[in-house]
Parts: C-alpha cells; sequence; structure tokens
C-alpha cells in the first residue's frame, strides 16, 4: 500500500496545484529550461559539479546541534537545530542558487535576475553571480528594502544591481512581479533564479530539489547521532524553499510529522497575517502557478502582513498545499510577538542569533516542546541567521543602535 | 455569426483593417468607463478590449499597472465590470466587447458563473493572459458553451507547435504580441512583425490582430499593413492618465480618430 510519492506530474502538476500560468512569451523559455533540468537532475557530472560546491564553497554538511538548554527549560521533547544558518551567505538559499547558477552557465546565460523579501535570496544570488562572471540584477520592494538594508549593502557590495520595486505593495510579491516583467523582456539573455519553491513548472520541483539536501542530509546525520529519526521535523514557510528541502526527503518516512509554521503576523483573527495555509484561504492562480492564496472575495490578491521580511507573501508553494490537503504536513502560524520571544530565547540560551523567519519554526517547537516526553525529539531547520534582522528587533525592543 | 467574426466579415468586404483599443475598467473612475466605451466607436473603434483590474498585472508594463491600481482604489471587481457591459449594450448592440485580464478573479467568480454572466452582459469573447491553452480546457469549453470567443496570445518565442495548439483552442481572433516584453514597450520590428504573421496566415483563418508597442499613427498603419487588426493599449491609457476627467473623452477620441486616419489610409 505504501505509494512512493513521486510528485509532481509531468506537466508540473501537484494534484489541482501548482501547473504553468504564464503569457504566452515566456512558454518556450519555460520549455528550455524543464528540458535542460530534466536532463541534468539525474547526470552525475552535474551532480558532481553541484556537491562539490556545496561542500568546498557553502561549506556543507551543515550540522546539526542539539538546543540542550532550551530544551531543558521547556522541560519536554528534545530540540534539535539544523543549521542552515551557517552556510555560507547566512541562510539556505544559497543552495538553490548554486543550482540554478551552474544551469544557468550550461545555458549559456550571461545575465541573472532574481526577487527577494528578506534579501537572504538575492545575497545569496548576487555571490554565485559574482563567482560565475555573471551579470546580476535583484528586484525587491522599497518596503523590505528599507527593513532589511545590510542585505542590501551586502548585494551593492557583490556587484548586483539593486531595483526597489515602488508598485502594490512593495513587497515581495511585487518583486516576483517585476522580475517576472524583465525576465519576459529579456528572456534570450537572460536566466531568472527563482528563490523559492513556487512560480511556473518546473520551478517548484527544481527548487525542492536543489534544497532537499538539508533533509538527506539530516536523515543521515540523525541516524549517526541518535540511531533514529525525528519525531516532528518543523520549518518556516513562506513561499516555503527551507521546508520543502527539509521535508522533502522525510515524506515517505513514516512516523515522521511534519509541520509547516506560516506566519501569523498580528494574529489570524486580525485578517494581518502571511498564512494562506492555516487560514484555510482559497485557491487561485498568481505568480505562474496554481496555490492558495490571500485574496479578497473578487480574487484580488491582499496584503499581508509578517514581522519577517521572508515569510511576507500571499501564496506558499503549490507543494505544500498539496501536501497539506493529503494530510502529509501538518500547517499553523505563530504570531509576531511569539517569533520575536523565540529570536530572544534562541540568542540568551544558545548564543544563536536566528533570522526572524526561523524564528518562527523555533517558537512553535518551543509551543509543543513541553507537551511531549523527554524522550521526542523535534528537529528545526534553523533556515538563516539573524544578523540582517538586526535593525527590525531593535526598533521594535524600543533600542537605538 | 459572433459578433467579432460578423464585425471582421464587415471589415473585409469594406477592404478595411479593425482598430482595437484596450482601456482598464474603472480608470480613471467608474463612472467614467461607459462614456469612454462609446467614446471611442464613435471615434472609430471597431472593437473594445476592456481591461478587468488585477492587483497583480505581471503581464504588464508600468502604464497599464496604474490603470490597474486607479480602478481598484474604486474596488472595481469583475462583477463591476461586467455590469459595466451590460450598461454599455444598452445603447450599443454592435460592438464586440473583450475582456482582458488575469485568471484569479474568474477563479474566485468561478469559471462557469462567470461564463453565464459575461453571456447575459454582453460580453463577446476573454482573453485570460495567464490561461495558457493546455492550463484552460475545461475554461475554454465553458465560454464557448457561452458563445464567448477564447482569446489567445502568441509572441515572437510561439514555436509552429504551440501555434498549432493554440489555433485550435482559439476563435473570435488572434492576439499576436509583437514583442517580447510588457505592455507598453518601445521597440516594434514591422518586418518581423510581417513575417511572423505571414506565417501564422499559413496556419489559421482567424483574423490576426497585433498588439504591444503601437505607439502613434506611423506604427499603427505599418501594423495595419500586415496584420487584420491593429489593438492599441498602452498608448490610450497613456491619453486617459494624462488628461482631466472633464476632458478625457474628447481627448480619446481625438487620439482613436487620428489612428483610424492612419489605418484606414493603409
Amino acid at each position: 500500500m505504501n505509494k512512493i510519492y513521486d510528485m509532481p506530474d509531468a506537466s508540473g502538476h501537484f494534484g489541482t496545484y501548482g501547473g504553468r500560468f504564464v503569457a504566452e512569451t515566456l512558454v518556450e523559455a519555460l520549455d528550455e529550461l524543464a528540458a535542460m533540468y530534466e536532463k541534468h537532475r539525474l547526470d552525475p557530472q552535474f551532480l558532481a559539479e553541484f556537491a562539490h560546491d556545496l561542500k568546498h564553497y557553502v561549506g556543507r554538511p551543515s550540522p546539526i546541534y542539539h538546543a540542550e538548554r532550551i530544551s531543558k527549560h521547556m522541560g519536554g521533547a528534545q530540540i534539535y537545530l539544523k543549521r542552515e544558518d551557517l552556510n555560507h551567505t547566512g541562510a539556505h538559499k544559497v543552495n538553490n542558487c548554486i543550482g540554478q547558477a551552474l544551469l544557468a552557465k550550461r545555458m549559456g546565460k550571461p545575465r541573472v535576475i532574481a526577487e527577494t523579501g528578506a534579501g537572504q535570496h538575492g545575497v545569496a544570488t548576487a555571490t554565485v553571480a559574482a563567482r560565475m562572471g555573471l551579470e546580476c540584477v535583484v528586484y525587491m520592494g522599497s518596503e523590505d528594502v528599507k527593513r532589511q538594508s545590510p542585505n542590501v549593502f551586502r548585494m551593492k557590495l557583490l556587484g548586483a544591481t539593486v531595483v526597489p520595486v515602488e508598485s502594490g505593495s512593495k513587497t515581495l510579491k511585487d518583486a516576483l512581479n517585476e522580475a517576472m516583467r524583465d525576465w519576459v523582456t529579456n528572456v534570450e539573455n537572460t536566466f531568472y533564479i527563482i528563490g523559492t519553491v513556487a512560480g511556473p513548472h518546473p520551478y517548484p520541483m527544481m527548487v525542492r530539489d536543489f534544497q532537499a539536501v538539508i533533509g538527506i542530509e539530516a536523515k543521515q546525520q540523525m541516524q549517526e547521532m541518535l540511531g533514529r529519526q525525528p519525531d516532528v521535523v518543523l520549518a518556516c514557510v513562506g513561499g516555503g524553499s527551507n521546508a520543502m528541502g527539509i521535508f522533502y526527503p522525510y515524506i515517505d518516512v513514516p512516523n515522521v510529522r511534519l509541520i509547516g509554521v506560516e506566519a501569523g503576523g498580528f494574529g489570524l483573527e486580525t485578517g494581518k497575517h502571511a498564512a494562506p495555509l492555516t487560514a484555510h484561504s482559497p485557491a487561485g492562480v498568481l505568480h505562474g502557478n496554481r496555490t492558495r492564496l490571500m485574496q479578497d472575495a473578487g480574487g484580488q490578491i491582499i496584503e499581508t502582513h509578517s514581522i519577517s521580511a521572508g515569510l511576507d507573501y500571499p501564496g506558499v508553494g503549490p507543494e505544500h498545499a498539496w501536501l497539506q490537503d493529503i494530510n502529509r504536513a501538518e500547517y499553523v502560524a505563530i504570531n509576531d510577538d511569539e517569533a520575536m520571544a523565540a529570536f530572544h530565547t534562541l540568542c540568551r540560551m544558545e548564543g544563536i542569533i536566528p533570522a526572524l523567519e526561523s524564528s518562527h519554526a523555533l517558537a512553535h517547537a518551543m509551543k509543543i516542546a513541553p507537551t511531549m516526553s523527554k524522550d521526542a525529539v523535534l528537529l528545526v531547520n534553523l533556515s538563516g541567521r539573524g544578523d540582517k534582522d538586526i535593525n527590525t528587533v531593535a526598533k521594535l525592543s524600543g533600542i537605538t543602535l | 455569426m459572433s459578433r467579432i467574426q460578423s464585425t471582421f466579415a464587415t471589415l473585409k468586404s469594406q477592404n478595411k483593417k479593425a482598430l482595437i483599443p484596450y482601456i482598464t475598467a474603472g480608470d480613471p473612475y467608474p463612472e467614467l468607463t461607459v462614456p469612454l466605451m462609446h467614446g471611442l466607436v464613435e471615434a472609430g473603434a471597431d472593437i473594445l478590449e476592456l481591461g478587468v483590474p488585477f492587483s497583480d498585472p505581471m503581464a504588464d508594463g508600468p502604464v497599464i499597472q496604474r490603470a490597474s491600481e486607479r480602478a481598484l482604489a474604486y474596488h472595481v471587481s469583475l462583477t463591476d465590470v461586467l455590469n459595466l457591459v451590460a450598461e454599455f449594450r444598452k445603447t450599443n448592440q454592435t460592438t464586440p466587447v473583450v475582456l482582458m485580464g488575469y485568471a484569479n478573479p474568474i477563479e474566485a467568480m468561478g469559471a462557469e458563473r462567470f461564463a453565464k454572466l459575461a453571456q447575459a452582459a454582453g460580453v463577446d469573447g476573454a482573453l485570460t493572459v495567464d490561461y495558457p491553452p493546455e492550463e484552460c480546457q475545461e475554461f475554454v469549453a465553458l465560454l464557448k458553451k457561452h458563445q464567448l470567443d477564447p482569446v489567445f496570445l502568441l509572441s515572437p518565442t510561439s514555436n509552429t507547435a504551440r501555434i498549432e495548439a493554440i489555433i485550435k483552442s482559439a476563435s473570435g481572433f488572434i492576439y499576436y504580441v509583437s514583442l517580447k516584453g510588457v505592455t507598453g514597450a518601445s521597440h516594434l520590428d514591422i518586418a518581423d512583425v510581417g513575417s511572423k504573421v505571414g506565417h501564422i496566415r499559413t496556419m489559421t483563418d482567424l483574423p490576426i490582430g497585433v498588439g504591444f508597442g503601437v505607439r502613434d499613427a506611423a506604427t499603427a498603419k505599418a501594423v495595419a499593413a500586415v496584420a487584420d487588426a491593429v489593438v492599441v493599449g498602452s498608448r490610450t491609457v497613456q491619453e486617459i492618465e494624462s488628461s482631466t476627467p472633464a476632458e478625457v473623452v474628447t481627448k480619446v477620441k481625438q487620439l482613436m480618430q487620428t489612428l483610424r486616419a492612419a489605418i484606414d489610409s493603409v
């Protein structure tokens, strides 16, 4: 009865989600990309090059760390952290950028573009582009440019052009719109490095596959450390790439609960959040795929809110919508204040400054740990480090830097 | 025969090309949309393309994005757009109206309900930018069931196999996007457009409209020489944007008359 999980289908659908909803001009580019990816995804030489870069440039494997003091403090399950924050550039985003930039190189595209919310994907793209000698343009909502200024500076240091996007809500979704517009215009010489498991096929699958290194390593590391797999794997979900990366290799492992933690913002009841799955938002079409979307009754996308720029997105990767529908993963929301509390706890008790995004996953682990036995194991994907968030945290805590 | 078919048939018998302006419904504000539609027809438009405002118009350049934002400031919904078409139909039963927009407002309404209400309102066709044929066969069937023409885009990057697939789903007319990029971009290579339109013509009898990049009388005339219809979007919206509410209908009519004369001089 155990059918091996095998998604998406050939046309990029995860059940009714996913697919390819784009203007005609992009279809050929997506066909070309899908064919290129299909050709390389199992190619030993490509995979060896990818593995080499992950090891020597990114610094993989990232360790798993037992957060003993927090675990003891919570008085229940043991909390382990998959330390993606220790990667070069400070987050999981770089895994995917290396994979896509290697494809861009093979396709002979001299220019890469990216959208970014928190700036982590923008920094990772700029980094990889610098190393490979590719021109790099990063689109970023002007709101996010303000709240993530350290990352904007890093991208500029790395030689990228950062374009602030003034349309719509001036956040991640608008940066994505603008990057799509660039791509449709410059499709011949440009490779669009999408940073999350969303967008038109083959992006959700391709980004997941490049990020799956997180879960593949974790399975091996947990086996070595504990002789068993965790009871629960937790990860924050905006678009959901770090979550798909750690979930995917666990989908077929029985008895491992997968929990995606969305941004509850000011609270689901206020409507000011970024938690389409937890809030059971209806399905719709945006950014090239069908997924669950925060929208009004007329189908207009509504403005979201999260303390964390990287989670401030009205949609979610289509595979997460599918995993929720088939009950393989659960989705919950953590509010701004809960994430902030977890942020401070990790700083003070473990000496690790987490990204505000990752603090959401940690906060939920801290919430459920006390309800579980002391031998239960929670594995949290600590997707990024929090240096980029110091201005936001200082402001919210009333501290002048 | 559908309104779109008979419009093209009549024009063909007169040896004329169609002029298809685009405006966004509700821009600059909802009360002006129906007067603008009538004004466009009086000034020589043959078919109207009416944009359904959307919060995330990914395929549009800044001019049409701003039109969407102006309309959304008045919360113009798909239901409102259909009501505007019904209002227009009270005094005009001959000029085809094609809705142009994105999939999500239609999915939020429900495709079946949309098709039914659009037919009742007097809509003639729908162009849904982010619905390539392989993702919308059910929708196409629903449109056809309600005597609505599904209009599709073809682009410079569409290869022969795709042109074939798209023509199979399309009716009314084909909309050839003259350049790579978003609406309102400036460059247009007329020789290239001519050869691509010629290629599409060998594959279908459907009329072919060309848009994206028609900016003035000269480009309109050049496009009319190779296509069956000239679509003028951003340029029309620009005229709306730069006019005061009191003068907007007059200004847009003047622009249409200029374009009409240019097209008829071919």
